[in-house]
């Protein structure tokens, strides 16, 4: 049974029709919510909603998914996979008991743990509601959620990069000169993976192994990856293309994820072809991207709000335990997230969610240019969320990814987020970039920043063969 | 402190100074301590300025007058709307529907519509070449033009209203494009046949990337001409192509 939904905590009585509208209108100021024409009309009606969400028990957000049991699949992956046991213990809890549990000093890792899976999404996207920008910091810094591909993410006191070397025609020498520039800032070692400009298999084959090559041919602790459709890279690997990692954009609802052409079937059986097919040494082998704003963008929002609806996207993508899930924050434009304050609430909304959901949880902090955002905003953005312990950014040359025309973090910010946090890469690429001259004890050394170190006599980032044996 | 300068102390400088001009992304720029150098740190921010510009500022008066546009509007009434409403930008009021009504040509074969988009500078810097070419070519090819507008606050799909109102066979918009860093005036064509409210934007055919630098107006022009004809021929456009 639904409990009454209203609250005087204004003044006035506020009152709403159902647990969707509450988490909608309970939301910080997002342009998407407001565009879906399901935000708080007011201020007063916001925090009323708020109000109103604190007292909701975690049954009762069990009970009410955004969009029903039978209609949606995605609703059936996280409600079936909640343990029952650890669920009767919170139940009673209210939304208010949880966040108050996860900034208590005296909870630790463990407890977070041990609770986590008795969660699901809505009730995940609810407590964010009732957090401010330093709750779901210091919640986040608590949790450390590791994965294993050919090396290790997320692990206490390291911050990785994926070195994201686009190229607007797909140039193979341009994309190894911007991995050689981008290797000798230290950045690589979350990904090397690029968004090809054509969709087909053939491309994605040449590009692993463009990428493959180069990791084997030097050595680096690493995985690569190709982000064109899941579809296009099994056909890729099929051919005998070499992926560590393979890749999609995953929604929050059925319809969404139809949009994107894919579905849960297609995804259990890319996963189970992974496991056999990609060159990852590791268990961790999936890698997707979401980012508030996308189902409403394919109308396929179904009038839930862009906080819930992520954090069904997280709930959805740790069916398949992925090394990183990337929240692409900024790319979709100000009609979703208007400026940089809500790009910045967006983030960290979006790492906190993900990392209690329990999947490896990174930020591509990012900007367009018709949005009200500039460098700033980003790079205010990568220390908040180095502070709060992201496994890693996304970072492209000087800020400026030529391909997808938007902007990013630099590879420069990767030393400058390590010196300001005493932090590291992951360790078996910070003994590459130690055993490579670019790095040492944490910090760059004279020879970082020169992308010419990789090339040698062989002018295109290829290692000479004598010197490869 | 300079801890390195890779322009005067890399380990093979013409290999440095080649992946610098070959390719397109800011690579080769060094560092000062971690960060960026002062000289790439200001050069990204002018191409940011210049996008921000870009999208923020309107089609001159000028622009619009000496093309011969006449200027209407969407139902958005200012540009920070335009940016979180784009259902709005796609949409005209009943008065603007009657003001087309009663001062544009009716039921052309093709009706040209010009939008701001989100790159005012776009427009500024292809129109003038690009109208000319289009309508001179339409002409020969035994097209009737409809009067050219202008829409400002325009989305893609507002060529639909548009279109329906004027019962044209075939609508082209030109629109800007969003800025990227390496230019800001780079604009689109959508073209559709038989437009109507609510026309899925598969039924649209989208040629992109003209300005100087990409496919130039004078291309664009030739490039959309024919491919009005072939629209004209199929009667259809966008997936309904063969």
């Amino acid at each position: 049974m639904t409990p009454k939904l209203e609250s005087t905590i204004t003044g006035s009585c506020q009152s709403f029709e159902s647990i969707r509208e509450v988490l909608a209108k309970a939301n910080e100021e997002k342009s998407g919510d407001e565009l879906a024409g399901i935000a708080a009309d007011s201020a007063a009606e916001r925090v009323a909603a708020k109000d109103v969400l604190s007292q909701l028990s975690l049954a009762t957000l069990r009970e009410n998914p955004v969009i029903p049991y039978e209609d949606d699949e995605v609703t059936r992956v996280i409600q079936d996979v909640v343990d029952e046991t650890v669920y009767k213990e919170i139940c009673d809890w209210t939304v208010a008991d949880l966040r108050e549990f996860l900034v208590d000093e005296r909870t630790n890792e463990e407890d977070i743990d041990r609770i986590r899976p008795g969660l699901t999404s809505e009730m995940i996207a609810a407590v964010t509601k009732l957090m401010s920008n330093i709750d779901l910091i210091q919640a986040t810094a608590k949790m450390t959620i590791t994965a294993r591909c050919n090396n290790t993410i997320g692990t206490e006191g390291t911050l990785s990069f994926r070195l994201q070397p686009n190229d607007p025609t797909d140039d193979v020498d341009n994309i190894r000169y911007s991995i050689c520039e981008g290797l000798s800032y230290g950045v690589g070692d979350a990904v090397i993976g690029i968004n090809p400009v054509e969709d087909n298999h053939e491309q994605t084959k040449r590009l692993l192994e463009v990428t493959k090559e180069f990791i084997e041919e030097w050595n680096i602790p690493t995985q690569n990856c190709v982000l064109s459709h899941l579809t296009t890279q099994i056909e890729a690997v099929r051919n005998g293309a070499p992926a560590d990692l393979l890749f999609q954009s995953l929604a929050g609802t059925e319809a969404g994820n139809e949009s994107f052409g894919i579905d849960i079937d297609l995804l259990d059986d890319a996963y189970e072809f992974g496991k056999e097919h990609c060159t990852a040494s590791g268990p961790n082998f999936m890698y997707f991207e979401t980012g508030q704003g996308s189902e409403l963008s394919s109308d396929s929002h179904a009038d839930v709000d862009q906080v819930t609806l992520e954090a069904r996207c997280y709930g959805l993508a740790k069916r398949y335990d992925p090394f990183i899930v990337n929240t692409v924050v900024g790319f979709i434009g100000p009609e979703y997230l208007y400026d940089g304050k809500q790009v910045i609430r967006a983030g960290l909304e979006d790492v906190f969610m993900g990392q209690l959901t329990g999947i490896s949880m990174g930020i591509d902090a990012c900007y367009t240019n018709h949005i009200q955002a500039d460098q700033n905003d980003i790079e205010s953005l990568a220390v908040l969320l180095t502070a709060a312990g992201s496994n890693y950014f996304i970072s492209v040359p000087m800020g400026d990814d030529t391909m997808l025309n938007y902007q990013s973090n630099s590879y420069h910010d990767a030393a400058a987020l390590w010196d300001i946090f005493d932090v590291r890469p992951a360790p078996e690429f910070e003994s590459w970039l130690e055993d490579m001259g670019i790095a040492r004890d944490g910090h760059l050394t004279s020879k970082a920043g020169d992308p010419t170190v990789f090339l040698g006599e062989h002018e295109d980032g290829r290692k000479q063969e004598s010197t490869n044996s | 402190m300079t801890d390195i300068d890779p322009h005067t102390d890399p380990e093979d400088e013409t290999a440095l100074d080649r992946i610098a001009s070959a390719s397109p992304s800011r690579l080769g720029l060094g560092r000062s301590g971690t960060r960026p150098r002062t000289a790439s740190v200001l050069s990204f921010r002018a191409d940011h300025a210049q996008a921000r510009d870009a999208v923020l500022t309107h089609v001159s008066e000028e622009t619009i007058e000496n093309a011969g546009l006449l200027k209407v509007t969407s139902l958005v009434s200012d540009q920070d709307e335009y940016l979180a409403r784009p259902d709005r930008g796609r949409q005209i009021s009943e008065e603007t529907a009657e003001q087309i009504r009663d001062a544009c040509t009716h039921a052309p074969d093709v009706q040209i519509i010009v939008c701001d988009g989100l790159s005012s500078t776009a427009v500024e810097a292809n129109i003038a070449d690009l109208l000319p070419m289009l309508t001179d070519g339409f002409e020969e090819r035994g097209f009737t033009v409809g009067t050219l507008l202008f829409v400002e606050f325009g989305r893609v799909d507002i060529m639909d209203a548009i279109g329906e109102e004027l019962e044209a066979d075939i609508v082209v918009n030109l629109i800007g494009e969003r800025p990227g860093l390496n230019t800001a005036k780079s604009l689109s064509a959508y073209l559709v046949y038989g437009p109507e409210r609510g026309k899925p934007t598969a039924t649209k055919s989208v040629i992109s990337n003209i300005h100087p630098d990409g496919l130039p107006a004078i291309e664009a022009g030739a490039q959309i001409v024919d491919l009005v004809a072939t629209i004209h021929d199929q009667q259809g456009s966008g997936i309904e192509l063969t």
